[in-house]
């Protein structure tokens, strides 16, 4: 072997043995996780594990390392897993395909294309004028902020693989189903004309080519504190009001006045979930509290997708293709979806 | 040389500009800059995530924001050869 060669290898394996010895890591923080906590609040300041304030304040220490943990270890992973996927390349895959499958692949993708609200723009623009039908693209634009990582990393912490599955799958449904809706009613009329008039020119790169492992952790690495630095006050409130509502909030709250005998249960929590802003990661510490006092699965997965799927920030963007009959129908879809979902859980999960 | 940021205004594309203003003035070329900021001219390109890089007319990198370094690899062959 060549010098360059021997010290090209010598790197690699030290990158991949790094990352062996950072998961070692992250997996002994996460199992003594709770014990550190245990031992700091209940043993060295004395505070009753019983009482309001003993509950609530080890809650929100575990919680936070927890969560900050969970969010570690998924957005790196997922992040260098999605570097092998490009917008560019969905778009090559679904163009030209009809209804039905179309949606179906569109939503799929959406789940495992790398995504960002800013890009939610020019991403519909270049669906549309690469000939990808608007119901298909309207179930990609559903199914990307939705089953997003961050809230398949939370969901899998702290309720395990059973609801994670639940959510994923009925965000899927909801829009392969949602975007089938929408492609039925020619949406295309109530798109802004610039849109199809916008001509592809040059050639189209794809943005994932000549990506090596180096620039892959490196992405990884940076997604999380990316992540991490715009999300942290939304999980500190969110841990907060968790951990008020651990430790203070009566034990059956919920069920006597939302519990899975109450019908209007999820409709309410859908209208509270469309219009709040928040990502997934300060939503669910709440929502972790809320099961705690007494909720049902399915008014949470309900609530929690509302906040999720449907953003301020997002609307406001998409106002520059869609008209606002558009938006409004796709809101209403989506909520409508969602609001059959969570009916649903309450009555399989019951 | 042309070079076009392709951003609406988020953090990545003030940060792409950033680095290829490094990486020009490391190179010592002679470039002009232009931000475009419209929609309908960003997909023009045929990007689909935004920050885009596009030097005279070429789209070289679309959906991350890469090093001054890599910049600087990608503009090296583009360079106007002297004399």
């Amino acid at each position: 072997m060549s010098l360059a060669e021997r010290v090209g290898a010598g790197s690699a394996t030290r990158r991949w043995v790094g990352l062996a010895a950072a998961a070692a890591v992250w997996v002994a923080a996460y199992e003594l996780n709770v014990h550190l906590w245990d031992w700091l609040v209940f043993d060295v300041a004395g505070l009753d594990p019983d009482s309001r304030l003993g509950s609530g304040v080890h809650f929100f220490f575990y919680d936070s390392v927890k969560i900050g943990l969970l969010l570690t270890g998924i957005i790196f992973v997922v992040t260098v897993l999605r570097s092998f996927m490009s917008v560019e390349r969905t778009r090559a895959l679904l163009g030209g395909k009809r209804e039905g499958v179309g949606n179906v692949m569109a939503a799929g993708l959406g789940v495992v294309t790398p995504f960002c609200s800013c890009s939610a723009v020019p991403a519909f623009i270049g669906f549309v004028a690469a000939g990808v039908p608007i119901g298909v693209t309207m179930s990609f634009l559903i199914a990307s902020p939705m089953v997003n990582e961050v809230a398949i990393a939370l969901l899998l912490g702290l309720f395990g693989i059973g609801p994670t599955l639940l959510y994923v799958g009925a965000g899927l449904v909801v829009a392969i189903v949602g975007g089938m809706v929408l492609g039925r009613v020619h949406a295309e009329r109530w798109v802004e004309p610039f849109v199809f008039e916008t001509r592809l020119r040059g050639q189209v790169i794809d943005s994932t080519i000549g990506l090596t492992w180096a620039d892959r952790f490196q992405m990884g690495r940076e997604e999380v504190v990316s992540i991490l630095r715009k999300i942290w006050p939304y999980l500190l409130v969110g841990i907060g009001l968790g951990a008020a509502i651990h430790g203070w909030a009566p034990e059956d709250l919920f069920t006597r006045y939302a519990g899975a005998g109450n019908p209007f249960a999820v409709p309410v929590a859908v209208l509270l979930g469309v219009p709040l802003y928040s990502n997934a990661a300060g939503i669910l510490p709440l929502v972790e509290a809320l099961h705690d006092k007494g909720l049902p699965m399915g008014t949470l997965l309900a609530f929690m997708m509302a906040v999720v799927a449907l953003s301020l920030p997002e609307m406001i963007l998409l106002r520059r293709v869609l008209k606002p009959r558009l938006i409004a129908t796709f809101i209403a879809v989506v909520a409508a979806g969602i609001l059959a979902v969570g009916y649903l859980f309450n009555a399989v999960l019951a | 040389m042309n070079i076009k940021i392709l951003g609406s205004g988020c953090a990545n594309c003030v940060n792409l500009e950033r680095v290829t203003r490094e990486a020009v003035a490391e190179l010592g070329l002679d470039a002009e800059f232009e931000k475009v900021t419209e929609y309908a001219d960003i997909a023009s390109y045929g990007i689909m995530r935004t920050p885009g890089l596009v030097v005279d007319d070429q789209v070289l990198l679309s959906g991350r924001v890469p090093t001054a370094a890599q910049v600087r690899d990608l503009l090296a062959p583009l360079a106007p050869v002297a004399g």
